[in-house]
């Protein structure tokens, strides 16, 4: 009985024919978004990346003006200030950083004892030079060894993987017979040879992880070169005319960028850690110069009577490489396009 | 000018050749196609149909046989300017619509791709503009133009990339299953689109499909693939009305009807290339058995069809 009554009430209007418009039906109501914005919203999410960003930006911060913030420069010796403690106006009070040294079993306050009126905030070294300025000058030269070899082996990955992959061919094949080469090489052999060849020195520590570093970037990137030249927009942008600059430049690289940069991400870190590993092993950095490596071997022949002068190098480096890791985690996941929906 | 604007003769295409992993994708096939006709390319998956479009559009050299644009050969050194203007004469379509768009580039720089290269547009706005004409031209709206590709359906992608061979105003498109990766509601869209280009500018295809069902309604020809030879050539409705080789006809079993008495009677033609049972001494050619209709078949097999017609 129900039907028939609704059945009563339909006008012949109710049996028009809608439309739709086809300009409505295709539109896209979602804001536009480039795969970097994209990108930006998914790290920003990511609490572990942000910090660790942020406190990156202060110890680079530090790197740059930390060696001018006290008045004692990283290199002057002052045999009549060596050994002390640290001691840091404001936090005195508390006991901590007071100045307070053990001497043959008792507690003294060696900045007393040695009529020191300066505040030595992280303390002093052997040789009496300030471990603060130098903490943050070695720090500095770390970050520029770390940053000067990433950014050679990205340079040297990239143009040796995106030739090999993308030419193909006997170039591949040379190229890549010489990448299994120089991979049988032990590295260390390398780096030793290498840095007896030259003089010790930043230049040799750089050219020593550089040598083998750029191997990985190479073959991730001619990996991708490999994926992306037989992919469909490329082959259009062949039939259409592009020449093979402009299809290295406007379609591989821009897909492999995320990539490029993700591994990066993880060089720096490896990079910082080597240096530390040669100058620790006395191959590295030579005295006076300072690094995060040298201070920690400083530190670390003193470790049972000073522990400060370990101590603070050993936090920047253990700070730096946790931060590179979880930003380098961050910026895979955000960039990864196999973890987007 | 002739009538054909493509000739294919005994081309061949053979990966690493030489080589114990050497594979004949297409071996010595001919054909021609006439200007303004669609001409359906079939065969199952891997049969060497995209081999075959991409050989003729230079993607791959050949490694024998020639491909005749209007009469040049197309794989013959030239000179920078004679590959320019073939490169705006033909243009492809791509299968896989995921694929087919850099995902890092907006929709205007992928359509206008083929504008900058060729140098067809003076300026920003008359970029943008041609761009938009485009857009319009297969459905989509001015606002996608400042879109990014993942933003889109399968179905405006492929609109998209029909919208990017169009900017170069070819005479002769390639579409390498075109449809094959879209919904079936979507499908007859992107072939109406594709028709009504045709009427409108005149174009020639070279339509590349895995089954008869769609072909036959955008084909005005269709040549069967098997194992990268031709094995049939014909008119669309000649073939369907009458496929002589084995492997047509089980092609054409295949195809399911949306009726269900058919259905319920329709009988799959398995393929079988040992039935032939070809003689070592038996010459295996492409013959015309009837007027513009031919098979792959030997002397005896031509004589019976010949038979048969009568
Ligand atoms: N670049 C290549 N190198 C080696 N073999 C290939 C290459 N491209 C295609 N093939 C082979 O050629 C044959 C034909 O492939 P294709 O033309 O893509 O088939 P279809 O498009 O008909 O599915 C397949 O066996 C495939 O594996
Ligand atoms: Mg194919």
């Amino acid at each position: 009985m129900r039907n028939e009554n609704e059945q009563e009430k339909l006008t012949p209007e109710d049996f028009e024919r809608v439309t739709i418009d086809a300009h409505h039906s295709e539109r896209i109501e979602k804001p536009s978004l480039s795969f970097w914005q994209d990108a930006w919203l998914g790290l920003r999410k990511n609490k572990a990346a942000i910090v660790s960003m942020v406190v990156l930006l202060l110890v680079i911060l530090m790197a740059l003006i930390g060696p001018h913030l006290n008045g004692h420069a990283g290199d002057t010796q002052n045999l009549r200030h060596a050994n002390l403690p640290p001691k840091i106006p404001g936090i005195e009070a508390t006991g901590f950083f007071d100045g307070d040294g053990k001497l043959a079993g008792k507690k003294v306050d060696l900045y007393e004892m040695k009529k020191v009126d300066e505040y030595y905030w992280f303390g002093t070294d052997g040789l009496g030079r300030d471990l603060f300025t130098r903490l943050w000058e070695g720090t500095r030269v770390s970050l520029f060894i770390a940053f000067v070899a990433a950014a050679i082996d990205m340079v040297i990955g990239v143009a040796y993987g995106g030739i090999s992959g993308y030419f193909g061919g006997r170039t591949d094949d040379i190229m890549q017979r010489i990448v299994e080469i120089l991979i049988g090489i032990p590295t260390l052999i390398v780096v030793i040879l290498m840095i007896m060849i030259m003089d010790p020195g930043i230049t040799a520590i750089i050219v020593a992880i550089t040598i083998t570093g750029w191997i990985g970037m190479s073959r991730i990137v001619r990996a991708q070169t490999l994926k992306y030249k037989s992919q469909e927009f490329v082959l259009a942008s062949r039939t259409l005319g592009a020449k093979d600059g402009k299809i290295i430049t406007k379609h591989l690289l821009p897909n492999m960028l995320g990539i490029i940069i993700i591994n990066t991400m993880f060089t720096i870190p490896n990079a910082i850690f080597f240096e530390a590993f040669l100058s620790f092993i006395g191959i590295g950095l030579q005295p006076p110069a300072a690094s995060l490596g040298t201070l920690i071997n400083d530190g670390y022949k003193v470790m049972e009577n000073q522990p400060y002068v370990l101590l603070f190098p050993a936090i920047v480096i253990s700070v730096l490489m946790i931060a590179f890791n979880l930003i380098g985690d961050g910026l895979r996941d955000a960039l990864d396009p196999k973890m987007k929906d | 000018m002739s009538e054909n604007l493509i000739e294919v003769r005994n081309l061949k295409q053979y990966f690493n050749a030489g080589k114990s992993t050497e594979v004949r994708a297409i071996d010595d096939i001919s054909f021609a196609i006439k200007r303004g006709e669609t001409f359906g390319l079939v065969g199952e998956s891997g049969c060497g149909k995209s081999t075959t479009g991409r050989t003729m559009i230079r993607l791959y050299d050949a490694t024998a046989g020639q491909v005749l644009y209007n009469g040049v050969d197309v794989h013959a050194p030239k000179s920078k300017k004679e590959n320019h203007a073939l490169n705006r004469k033909m243009q492809m379509i791509f299968q896989d619509p995921y694929a087919s768009l850099n995902p890092r580039m907006k929709v205007l720089d992928i359509i206008a791709e083929g504008l900058d290269i060729h140098g067809l547009v003076k300026g920003k706005t008359e970029r943008k503009q041609r761009v938009i004409d485009l857009l319009e031209t297969v459905g989509l709206n001015r606002e996608h133009a400042e879109r990014y590709p993942h933003e889109f359906s399968g179905g405006q992608r492929q609109r998209i990339g029909i919208a990017r061979a169009l900017a170069v105003d070819p005479e002769f498109i390639i579409a390498d299953e075109p449809i094959s990766a879209l919904d079936v509601s979507i499908q007859a869209q992107v072939v109406n689109l594709l028709k009504e280009l045709q009427e409108e500018k005149g174009l020639t295809y070279l339509f590349i499909a895995h089954d008869l069902s769609m072909v036959k309604y955008i084909s005005d020809r269709i040549g069967v693939m098997y194992f990268g030879k031709l094995v049939e050539m014909a008119p669309a409705d000649e073939l369907y009305r009458n496929p002589m080789h084995a492997y047509t006809k089980s092609l054409l079993s295949a195809i399911p009807l949306p009726d269900p008495i058919y259905e319920r009677s329709r009988v799959r033609h398995p393929y079988n290339p040992k039935d032939h049972q070809y003689g070592s001494d038996e010459k295996v050619e492409f013959r015309e058995v009837a007027p513009e209709h031919f098979v792959l078949c030997s002397e005896k097999e031509f004589a019976e069809m010949q038979a048969a017609r009568v």
